[in-house]
């Protein structure tokens, strides 16, 4: 029987496989990126940019982290995340909490606090480093999957689930907006002393801060990246395209697509966690609907299916947003808005595809001739036809 | 070695009112190759669609006794259930040897998931030989012809792991030859698998089925061989009869 070995004996056996494109080009050109990323974020960055810019560039970097993640929920996965503002703010909130904890010192109290209030009991969860670190991946992570499963179990997919995601981060900001006497209300947290004994005064450590950060984001794109290229990343690009057929495969979509949901939730907290004593201050108005879309706006220019699009994508969004914000002050919001349109009508891969699509376009009339993977000279003979019918009988 | 069956009871779907499958009761065996024929609407796909648990059903399917009414398509799926679609839906992004690789690993772990491919699983190999598929292992499925689309669908299939499989006119718009190549795949795997093929072409019909069930309007209304079938004065009346209109028509003329 032709599909009768189990996985394990599958597994034992597989012969190796040669790959399409030449194995090298490929992996070289990876590597490559990385090191010219880890040059430039390690060595030039620090080495050309004033301590007011390297501070920006942090910020910059901590709202890319928030890309990658949006780049393997929508890129590969299709999951439209229009409410990454709500995973960025908790993992925000939670490490401003425990920021101010520790600046007040031991059973202190935060500034903002009115005298006489107790301090709610969700604050002391927090008051130690380990249990802070702790809340900003698993409060986050714990929430996306309870979201996600009940989300994708009732197949709600595409705009539905785009909708349902910017409400639940519109909700949070009004939440927040509501807790003035327990978590600083619309004025949100700020005024952070030091940072895990650290002085946030002491532009030293404002610099480990950056290189905190530079680390961080690559170590999430190495990350994504090892998910894109495993069979966990095909099968998360095949539930994208065809939902329906993988589940008549066995395979649990809800399931598949959670994990990346999980993932990117997480990857926005620790952005949000960075993001707070880098910047010195988090409010509600870093978490709502409009900083969900900005999070967005990077991802689709820079090319959401491409494993460095997000990035660079996100990194030049934030740096015209602050190049621009400063002449045009509120137009900002327009030009972000004008520029997510203008990318979904007319290149939807962002830029990251121009390459592609350019190569498609020259390419095309010769299109029906050549197969693209080429077999190797040594490859067997290629006979495209169903043969090996009959003979293979018996 | 045991023999799988699929046996469909007082099977029933209704949308809103209107019944396209009615009180359908069907048994087939490993190793006869059954097909499931009848007007455009009769209730085929929508039977199919009731057993692996895309449309909600009463009465019962079960395979090898296990009830598969009621279970998600995924675990009917892991009971053994396989199924093509009339129109082809392969991942189209994907590489015919990455739709093969995942039509095979349902029953992966996370470890093996999240790595990735160290080279290709004996099963897919096998797959695509079968399916002449080897040489265009690495093309988007998206760029294959419409012949290619459908053999990719049923090396799908082979390496799923099913009990059954049910193809839904896998031989539409293939060659004659392909056709005839489908057919004898056909033949082989029905030796260890309980095969249902739903198809309007009747020289395939008659040239590979073991046996034939004729729906209309939800019912069943007549099974046997081709033979006993293609004589049935009811079936002539709604499908196979001289001067029907029904696309099968002319074959049908052709094989008298
Ligand atoms: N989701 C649905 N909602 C309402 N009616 C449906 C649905 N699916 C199918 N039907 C109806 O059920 C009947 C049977 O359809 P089905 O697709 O099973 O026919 P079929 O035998 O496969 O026909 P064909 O040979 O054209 O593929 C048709 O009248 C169809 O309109
Ligand atoms: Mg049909």
């Amino acid at each position: 029987m032709i599909g009768s070995a189990t996985p394990a004996e599958a597994a034992a056996a597989e012969v190796s496989a040669p790959r399409a494109r030449g194995p090298w080009t490929g992996r070289a050109a990876m590597l490559a990126t990385y090191a010219v990323a880890a040059i430039v974020l390690f060595g030039a960055a620090p080495a050309m940019l004033t301590d007011f810019r390297l501070r920006m560039l942090a910020q910059f970097l901590c709202v890319a982290m928030v890309a990658v993640g949006i780049g393997l929920a929508w890129g590969s996965g299709g999951m439209l995340t229009l409410g990454q503002g709500l995973f960025f703010g908790l993992g925000a909130y939670i490490m401003a909490m425990h920021l101010q904890l520790s600046s007040a010192g031991p059973s202190g109290r935060p500034a903002f606090m009115v005298t006489g209030s107790d301090l709610p009991w969700w604050w002391e969860l927090f008051r130690s480093p380990a249990t802070a670190l702790l809340g900003i991946v698993a409060v986050p992570g714990l929430l996306a999957l309870l979201l996600g499963l009940s989300v994708f179990r009732r197949r709600v997919k595409g705009a539905y689930f785009a909708i349902l995601s910017q409400a639940s981060a519109a909700a949070f900001a009004l939440l927040l907006i509501s807790q003035q006497n327990t978590i600083g209300g619309s004025n949100g947290l700020s005024s952070f002393r030091q940072f895990f004994g650290f002085a946030l005064n002491d532009p030293v450590n404002r610099r480990m801060l950056y290189f905190i950060a530079a680390g961080v984001l690559i170590a999430m794109v190495a990350v994504v990246h090892q998910l894109r290229r495993s069979r966990y990343g095909e099968l998360l690009t095949a539930v994208r395209d065809g939902e329906e057929r993988a589940r008549f495969l066995g395979y649990d979509t809800a399931m598949v697509k959670v994990v990346a949901y999980v993932v990117a939730a997480v990857f926005a907290a620790i952005g949000g966690a960075l993001f707070v004593p880098i910047v010195g201050i988090i409010s509600p108005q870093n978490v709502g609907v409009v900083p969900s879309i900005g999070f967005l706006v990077g991802v689709a220019v820079g090319g959401r299916a491409t494993l460095f699009g997000p990035v660079l994508g996100s990194l030049a969004v934030s740096y015209a947003g602050s190049t621009l914000s400063e002449q045009i002050e509120s137009g900002w919001v327009y030009v972000q808005g004008f520029l997510f349109i203008l990318v979904v009508a007319f290149l939807p891969g962002g830029l990251g595809s121009i390459a592609a699509v350019v190569r498609s376009r020259r390419r095309r009339p010769a299109a029906d001739e050549l197969p693209r993977g080429v077999p190797e000279p040594d490859a067997p003979d290629p006979e495209p036809t169903p043969a090996d019918v009959r003979s293979g009988g018996a | 070695m045991r023999e799988d069956y699929l046996e469909i009871r007082d099977l029933r779907v209704e949308f809103d009112g209107f019944v396209a499958v009615d009180g359908v009761n069907l048994t087939v065996l490993q190793g006869d190759l059954r097909f499931l024929i009848g007007p455009n609407g009769a209730g085929k796909t929508t039977l199919v669609d009731a057993v692996t648990g895309l449309v909600p059903a009463t009465g019962s399917a079960r395979l090898d006794g296990v009830q598969l009414l009621g279970k998600s398509v995924h675990r009917i799926a892991r009971s053994g259930v396989g199924r093509t679609f009339q129109t082809a839906s392969v991942f189209e992004q994907l590489t015919v040897l990455q739709n093969l690789d995942i039509a095979a690993g349902a029953a992966r772990n996370w470890r093996t998931l999240l790595r990735a491919r160290s080279g290709i699983p004996p099963t897919v190999e096998l797959a695509m030989e079968t399916t002449g598929l080897t040489a265009l292992r690495d093309r988007p499925a998206g760029e294959l012809a419409h012949g290619q689309k459908q053999w990719l669908e049923i090396g799908m299939l082979l390496v799923q792991n099913a009990t059954v499989l049910f193809l839904d006119e896998p031989v539409a718009g293939m060659s004659g030859e392909e056709r005839e190549q489908t057919g004898e795949l056909l033949r082989r795997i029905r030796r260890d698998h309980v095969v249902i093929v739903v198809e309007h072409d009747m020289q395939f019909l008659r040239s590979y089925a073991d046996s034939v069930t004729v729906l209309a309007s939800g019912k069943v209304l007549a099974e046997g061989t081709y033979a006993q079938v293609q004589a049935d004065p009811r079936v002539q009346e709604v499908y196979l009869g001289p001067g029907h209109t029904a696309e099968p028509a002319p074959a049908l003329g052709e094989v008298l």
